[in-house]
């Protein structure tokens, strides 16, 4: 219980700005400034993890991709400047195709997953009976491991599946969903909808911080519930939206793991290389491509050019909507 | 937080068509609502009822077992080290939440109570750490874990967490920002080290808050596939259990869907459980580092 106490205490300190944003200047100024050793020691495990854990792998990941470094060969590395680079970059390269795939991923799966959680949200506060328990069901599957999920999809939407069976019962005959090249991303998105839990919390916590009055004013004046929703709501939730959308971002571009395993589970007889990407490369995402280079051919030096160029994109995309959305949300800035 | 305010009409109006237009969105809603529910939780009722059936129904593709195959859940042991698996991903998970909250609390305590120059900077590079993508650092790290022998070994999943964690020390800057700072200047005041000060006053304030962050860190080592499968993945000993049973299918032999729904249930179930237990704690902790309302 105290936990809730707290925490509510926290999203009510973040909500309501004003006062604690004076308090802290003040605390600011007090002249009680810590002692520097007691702080670097206190910061010793963050500074020592910091520098190991990700400055020093960001710097050799830079190195390594200017290099023709193979892990575990015992050849010796060779510098060779920007050549991994024009061949990530030169038309032929999968890289190409996981390119695209991803940007498929940006375009279709983040707004799906954003709106149907926003869906969802709305579709809670609107129940009167049982709200508790519908809002835990439309949690539980963002709890589910990732890897039981696909496996559970893998089932489901098998050729030979239930879905499928079922669909035949209308006479329709079901596509080969993760089998087929052309539906295999779309499966994906079904399957990233249904765990969607997480952002449908945040759109909840969003759209309950809405002051009543507008709604009762909208309500006096007549306004319909599409139009409450268009004006009150969506205006109201915007730095939700935005977060979803930033952080949908830099996920597509982590994208793995459902991917793997799908793939993996769908196609029973190839090595691992030949997996990734199952079927015909439609679902070789950025990360795909990382680790197929990286972790399966060994091809070190290409690889982490490919990982420099992913960190590139997820920096440009993420500086570029902030910039884009500034000025019609007026929020962007804000919310981190 | 938790709970919703329900919104009422502030005037009542009392005409017959607009009573049965309420009743029917009433009705209207909570069937989509009850639809999309039953639609959510579809998959998961697929793992239950596949679990139990015979290797020929689970691939033709049927609804319900036509008699319940328990021996399943007996056949996984034999397919899979399962133990083994299990005791490696508890290990995991332990020792990493262990390690996440001996690592953070120091670093959470300085920089919510102690004052110095650059407090801010160091927060926002600690949010900017949690977003380089693990892609990014696993290449070079595969290269030092090899060169210190850990790769098969769990090392590489446990000890980084021992120094540093992004997520886990912003979470729990974010609780300790809630202590008021008169109480931790108080315990200053009175002679107490900063050491005393986090151990003896900040630290109890907090509890929920600690077994809030190490619950989050056992469920993201339970539910980890990229880093065990890179770093482990390669050695059968070392192998966790979400790397284990997504390779349940894909070793060469026939898809045998009742054991990988048995293994997936049996892997889920914990966190399930965990879950429903504690929803409150994931609910306000997704709210907490989320989003400002």
């Amino acid at each position: 219980m105290p936990a809730v106490a707290d925490t509510s205490a926290v999203v009510a300190e973040q909500t309501a700005a004003p006062p604690p944003r004076r308090r802290g200047r003040s605390r600011r100024k007090s002249p009680t400034r810590t002692a520097k050793p007691a702080v670097l020691l206190f910061l010793s495990p963050l500074i020592l993890g910091i520098a190991i854990f990700k400055l020093y792998p960001i710097a050799a990941g830079v190195y390594y991709s200017m290099t023709d470094f193979h892990v575990g060969s015992y050849q010796p590395v060779h510098f060779v400047g920007l050549d991994n680079y024009r061949h990530v970059l030169s038309s032929s390269s999968d890289a190409w195709t996981a390119g695209r795939n991803t940007l498929w991923l940006l375009i279709f799966l983040v707004p799906a997953q954003t709106l149907w959680a926003m869906f969802v949200a709305w579709l809670v506060l609107r129940i009167r009976r049982g709200q508790a328990l519908f809002r835990t069901i439309f949690f539980l599957p963002a709890m589910v491991p990732l890897v039981a999920s696909a496996l559970a999809f893998v089932v489901l939407l098998n050729p030979a599946g239930p879905l499928n069976h079922a669909l035949s019962w209308v006479g329709i005959t079901g596509p080969g969903w993760f089998g087929d090249p052309s539906w295999a991303k779309p499966s994906l998105v079904i399957v990233a909808v249904w765990g969607c839990g997480k952002i449908m919390i945040l759109f909840l916590a969003g759209m309950l911080n809405v002051p009543r009055t507008l709604y009762e004013a909208a309500e006096i004046d007549g306004a319909s519930a599409w139009r409450q929703f268009w004006h009150i709501t969506l205006p109201s939730i915007s730095p939700v939206t935005f977060f979803a959308v930033i952080t949908g971002m830099i996920a597509t571009f982590q994208y793995f793991t459902e991917a793997y395993v799908i793939s993996a589970s769908s196609n029973n007889n190839s090595g691992a290389d030949r997996l990734i990407g199952y079927p015909q490369n439609s679902t070789l995402f950025a990360t795909s491509e990382i680790y197929k280079q990286g972790f399966v051919f060994f091809k070190t030096g290409y690889a982490s050019a490919i990982a420099v160029l992913v960190f590139l994109a997820v920096f440009a995309c993420t500086i570029v909507f902030i910039w884009g959305t500034r000025r019609s949300y007026g929020y962007g800035g804000e919310s981190q | 937080m938790t709970t919703a305010t329900r919104r009422r009409p502030l005037i009542r109006t009392s005409s017959l068509s607009e009573k049965m237009k309420r009743r029917l969105t009433f009705v209207a809603e909570h069937a989509v609502a009850i639809a999309v529910a039953l639609a959510f939780l579809y998959p998961l009722l697929i793992i239950v009822t596949t679990s139990l059936m015979s290797q020929q129904q689970a691939s033709a593709g049927d609804f319900l077992p036509d008699r319940l195959v328990w021996h399943n859940y007996i056949d996984v042991f034999h397919d899979m080290a399962f133990g083994r698996d299990l005791w490696n991903t508890v290990l995991y998970a332990v020792l990493s939440s262990i390690g996440v909250l001996i690592s953070s609390t120091p670093v959470a305590y300085a920089l919510s109570h102690m004052q110095w120059r650059g407090r801010t900077a160091l927060f926002i590079v600690v949010l900017a750490m949690m977003m380089v993508p693990d892609q990014i650092t696993s290449l070079p790290l595969y290269i030092l874990y090899t060169n210190f022998g850990w790769i098969g070994t769990l090392k590489p999943l446990i000890v980084p967490s021992f120094f540093f964690d992004a997520y886990c020390i912003f979470l729990l800057r974010q609780f300790f920002m809630t202590i008021p700072h008169e109480v931790t200047e108080a315990a200053r005041i009175d002679g107490a080290s900063h050491f005393q000060t986090l151990t003896r006053v900040t630290l109890p304030m907090v509890k929920p808050a600690l077994a809030a962050v190490g619950l989050f860190q056992f469920l993201y080592a339970w539910n980890d596939f990229y880093n065990p499968l890179l770093y482990t993945g390669n050695n059968p000993h070392g192998q966790t259990l979400a790397v284990a049973i997504s390779q349940l299918g894909s070793n060469g032999h026939i898809a045998s869907y009742q054991l990988e729904m048995a293994a997936a249930l049996m892997f889920l179930a914990p966190v399930v459980v965990i879950f429903l237990f504690a929803q409150k704690v994931f609910v306000e902790g997704i709210n907490l580092t989320g989003v400002k309302g």
